[in-house]
C-alpha cells in the first residue's frame, strides 16, 4: 500500500473545500491574477500545497488523474482522499498534474475535448519553478481588460508555442492551472500568452 | 501483482474485529475507551461523513446479483501517533460509533494492546452479537408455519 494515503487532507473539509473552489473559479474567471488555496494539514510528497488542495476539491472517482514521474508519490494521497482512477496514459486524464513543464508530454496527447463536447478536455496542473517572479508574459483574452502581465517561472518559449497552437482547435482545446506552493493562477485555454516585447497579434 | 487478500490470515483477523466493531453499541465502545486512562493520541484522515451505499443481494445466496436498497452509512480514518491506520464503516448516521471503531481497529493493529482488547472488547462483543443473533432466530423459528398438502390420490 502506498505511504501517502496516511496523510491527512484539509483541516476543515468542508470549507477549506468551498474556499479553494472559490478560488479556482475566480482564477479561470481572471487569468494571470494570483490566488492563494487554502493548504492540506501536512506537505503532500510529490504535489505542491496549491496542487494538493486543488486535487481535494476538484478530483473525484469520475476524474481520472495522470501524474507525471515526480508527482507519483502522491498516487496513494489521491486514491485515498479523491477515489480517482490513476492512469498511465494521458490520453485518458481529466486531470494531469506535472512539477515542471518541461514533465508534460507532447500536449495533444492530452484530451482536448471535441466540438460538442469541448468539457471533455483535460486540465493541466503544473507547479512551476515561480510564480509572481521569473519570466515576463503578457495575457490577453476573456477575463483580462485590455492585457495583462504576470511572471512564470520555467516557461520556455517551445513550450509557449506549442500551446499557442491549441488556439486554433477553439472551443477545444487544455486549461492550465499553474501552482507555486500555495498560489495558483489560472490560465484556461482562451487565454493569449505571449512574451512582452512580442509584436500583438491582428 | 497484489496477493488475494482473502487468503492474508492477518487481513482475515482484522476483517473479523471490524466487522464486530461495525456493529458494536456506541454505549460498549464508549466504556471501553474511557477506560484508557490517558486516551491515545491521534489525528483524523477522514472525519465521519455520510453517505449512501448500495447493497446487493444475490437471491437463495447464488443466484443472480441485485440492488437490495441504499444503506446509510458512516465511514470515518484515523492515525495513531504511532502511524497505526484505522477504518471503519458503520451503519447509520453516527459519527461518534463510527470515530470510536476507526480508532479501536487502529488500537487492535498494536501488538502491545492487541491481546488485551481482543479479550476484553472484541471477544464479549462477538459474543453478545451471536447470542443476539441467536435469539431473534429462536423467536422467528417459534413463529414458523409448516403447510402440509394433503394427497388427494389422483396419481396413485
Amino acid at each position: 500500500m502506498n505511504d501517502t494515503a496516511t496523510l491527512p487532507g484539509f483541516a476543515d473539509p468542508v470549507h477549506d473545500a468551498q474556499r479553494a473552489f472559490r478560488a479556482l473559479l475566480d482564477a479561470l474567471a481572471r487569468p494571470g491574477r494570483i490566488h492563494r488555496l487554502p493548504p492540506p494539514l501536512r506537505a503532500v510528497p510529490g504535489l505542491g500545497p496549491a496542487a494538493a488542495a486543488l486535487a481535494l476539491t476538484l478530483v473525484d472517482f469520475e476524474t481520472p488523474v495522470w501524474l507525471a514521474p515526480s508527482c507519483a508519490p502522491a498516487a496513494g494521497f489521491l486514491r485515498f482522499h479523491c477515489g480517482c482512477p490513476i492512469v498511465t496514459e494521458p490520453e485518458q486524464a481529466a486531470f494531469a498534474f506535472a512539477c515542471g513543464f518541461a514533465e508534460l508530454p507532447v500536449l495533444e496527447r492530452f484530451a482536448l475535448g471535441t466540438e460538442e463536447e469541448p468539457e471533455r478536455a483535460a486540465t493541466l496542473v503544473v507547479e512551476a519553478a515561480a510564480l509572481g517572479e521569473g519570466r515576463a508574459l503578457r495575457l490577453r483574452g476573456p477575463g483580462i481588460a485590455g492585457e495583462c502581465r504576470t511572471h512564470i517561472g520555467g516557461l520556455d518559449d517551445e513550450w509557449l508555442a506549442a500551446r499557442a497552437m491549441l488556439h486554433a482547435l477553439y472551443p477545444c482545446g487544455l486549461d492550465l492551472f499553474v501552482t507555486c506552493a500555495e498560489r495558483v493562477c489560472g490560465l484556461p485555454r482562451t487565454t493569449r500568452i505571449e512574451p512582452p516585447c512580442a509584436p500583438a497579434e491582428a | 501483482m497484489m496477493q488475494n487478500p482473502h487468503d492474508d490470515p492477518a487481513i482475515a483477523r482484522r476483517r473479523r474485529w471490524m466487522g464486530v466493531l461495525a456493529q458494536a453499541p456506541r454505549e460498549t465502545l464508549e466504556r471501553a475507551w474511557r477506560r484508557f486512562a490517558a486516551p491515545p493520541a491521534f489525528e483524523w484522515l477522514r472525519r465521519p461523513e455520510t453517505g449512501l451505499v448500495m447493497t446487493r443481494g444475490r437471491a437463495g445466496g447464488s443466484g443472480r446479483r441485485f440492488n437490495l436498497g441504499e444503506l446509510c452509512v458512516t465511514r470515518a480514518a484515523v492515525r495513531l501517533e504511532g502511524g497505526a491506520v484505522g477504518h471503519a464503516y458503520v451503519a447509520g448516521r453516527d459519527g461518534r460509533r463510527a470515530e470510536l471503531a476507526a480508532l479501536f481497529d487502529a488500537l487492535l493493529q498494536q501488538p502491545t494492546l492487541h491481546d488485551e482488547l481482543e479479550r476484553e472488547l472484541i471477544g464479549p462483543l462477538a459474543e453478545a452479537a451471536h447470542a443476539a443473533r441467536e435469539d431473534a432466530a429462536r423467536k422467528a423459528a417459534a413463529t414458523r408455519v409448516e403447510f402440509f398438502t394433503l394427497v388427494r390420490g389422483e396419481d396413485a
